[in-house]
């Protein structure tokens, strides 16, 4: 899933000032689980502006709305009387929902999180990236951990052999990728898929290469 | 800051399997505390939503007391737990939007403890009198009648 972060009080407060009528507009999908964006924190960051805004003379008129999800024409079309009625929009959806709503309304479609990364809820309450969406997947040649996310280097023949204690020397909080790339193929009997020097990757599949799009076109009328 | 005259809105979310008991236990102990404090009966203190304590100082609540039981006596196991986590939370959200983190505070009570309670309950409104009242009464009062004692 996509995982976001919440923007802090004055940084919206920052982003909306000047405007009036202000549609807080959640996402029911990532942002929901990763506890960033969904109708709980559209209705607590809703009540913290109104607080903000009284205290400081703002006149904002909050309105709160949860669609299932903002990527999505079919739901995006569910938030359209109250996107209308509203000045502008501050959306709780990743980055790609906030774009396709302001690819549909003309009017101001502001961020109200930090999009972060594709990732999963590795424990309670801690979400980590597994994916950098390179659109070429090596996933299969490294048991399934990938190099390119998770080694702080993005080495595709690796180790670095900076690891200290099995930690990343970049981040020591963090495990490094290698070693874990060792232990598992180790583990399923797969480690002569080491033995092979992989060629440079290329990155035109990945966002180097402009802006992706995707037409299948067996899917079209 | 002191507020002699102001008499503060308190708000105690208390847990029944133990809070509520205790100021139930406060009655009939003939424990005093003031009537300014409403005691509001949940489940369990993990019921309670950052939401609830949001709209609550929305709506003109100058403190908010979290009476959960003690750390490891939760009846739902980990329920208290969690509201520590939100009531940190809300002080967070409280702080960015001007108004003082201190106005939220969770306690841990078990059903015996009656005496501490109404001793906590005393404390916490010595604090919100220092703190003055909730700004928002002030800015915009008449939305906020429903909230005035």
């Amino acid at each position: 899933m996509i995982v976001a972060q919440r923007k802090s009080i004055p940084e919206l407060i920052d982003i909306l000032k000047g405007h009036k009528k202000i549609l807080v507009l959640g996402c029911g999908t990532c942002v929901t689980v990763c506890l960033a964006g969904g109708e709980r924190e559209v209705s607590i960051n809703a009540s913290a502006l109104r607080i903000s805004s009284r205290l400081k003379n703002l006149s904002f008129e909050i309105e709160e709305l949860t669609i299932e999800r903002q990527c999505d024409n079919i739901f995006i079309e569910k938030a359209a009387d109250a996107i209308n009625r509203n000045d502008v929009v501050l959306s709780f959806g990743c980055g790609a929902g906030v774009q396709a709503i302001a690819e549909r309304y003309n009017k101001s479609v502001y961020a109200g999180l930090d999009t972060e990364f594709i990732g999963i809820l590795e424990e309670r309450a801690t979400w980590t990236e597994k994916c950098i969406a390179c659109g070429k997947c090596v996933l299969h040649e490294y048991g399934g951990i990938c190099p390119i996310t998770r080694c702080a280097k993005h080495m595709l023949n690796g180790p670095c052999g900076g690891s200290r204690e099995d930690r990343c020397e970049v981040r020591a909080d963090r495990p490094c990728a290698w070693q874990l790339i060792y232990q598992r193929l180790k583990n399923i009997g797969e480690l002569d898929r080491l033995k092979s020097v992989k060629a440079p990757k290329n990155w035109n599949t990945s966002i180097h290469g402009g802006s992706r799009v995707i037409i299948r076109e067996d899917h079209r009328i | 800051m002191n507020h002699e005259s102001f008499e503060p809105l308190l708000i105690a979310f208390c847990c029944q399997y133990c809070s509520y008991s205790a100021a139930d236990l406060a009655g009939s102990m003939r424990l005093q505390y003031p009537t300014n404090v409403r005691i509001v009966r949940t489940p369990c203190t993990g019921r309670l939503e950052v939401e609830f304590f949001m709209k609550a100082f929305e709506k003109g609540a100058d403190g908010i007391l979290v009476a959960g039981c003690l750390e490891g006596g939760c009846h739902f196991t980990e329920g208290n737990l969690l509201a520590r986590g939100r009531v940190g939370y809300t002080q967070k959200f409280l702080s960015e939007s001007g108004l003082e983190e201190e106005r939220i505070r969770m306690i841990n009570i078990s059903a015996a403890q009656a005496r501490p309670l109404v001793d906590h309950i005393n404390d916490m409104l010595a604090t919100l009198k220092n703190l003055g009242p909730n700004p928002l009464r002030r800015v915009n009062p008449s939305k906020n009648a429903e909230m005035n004692v």
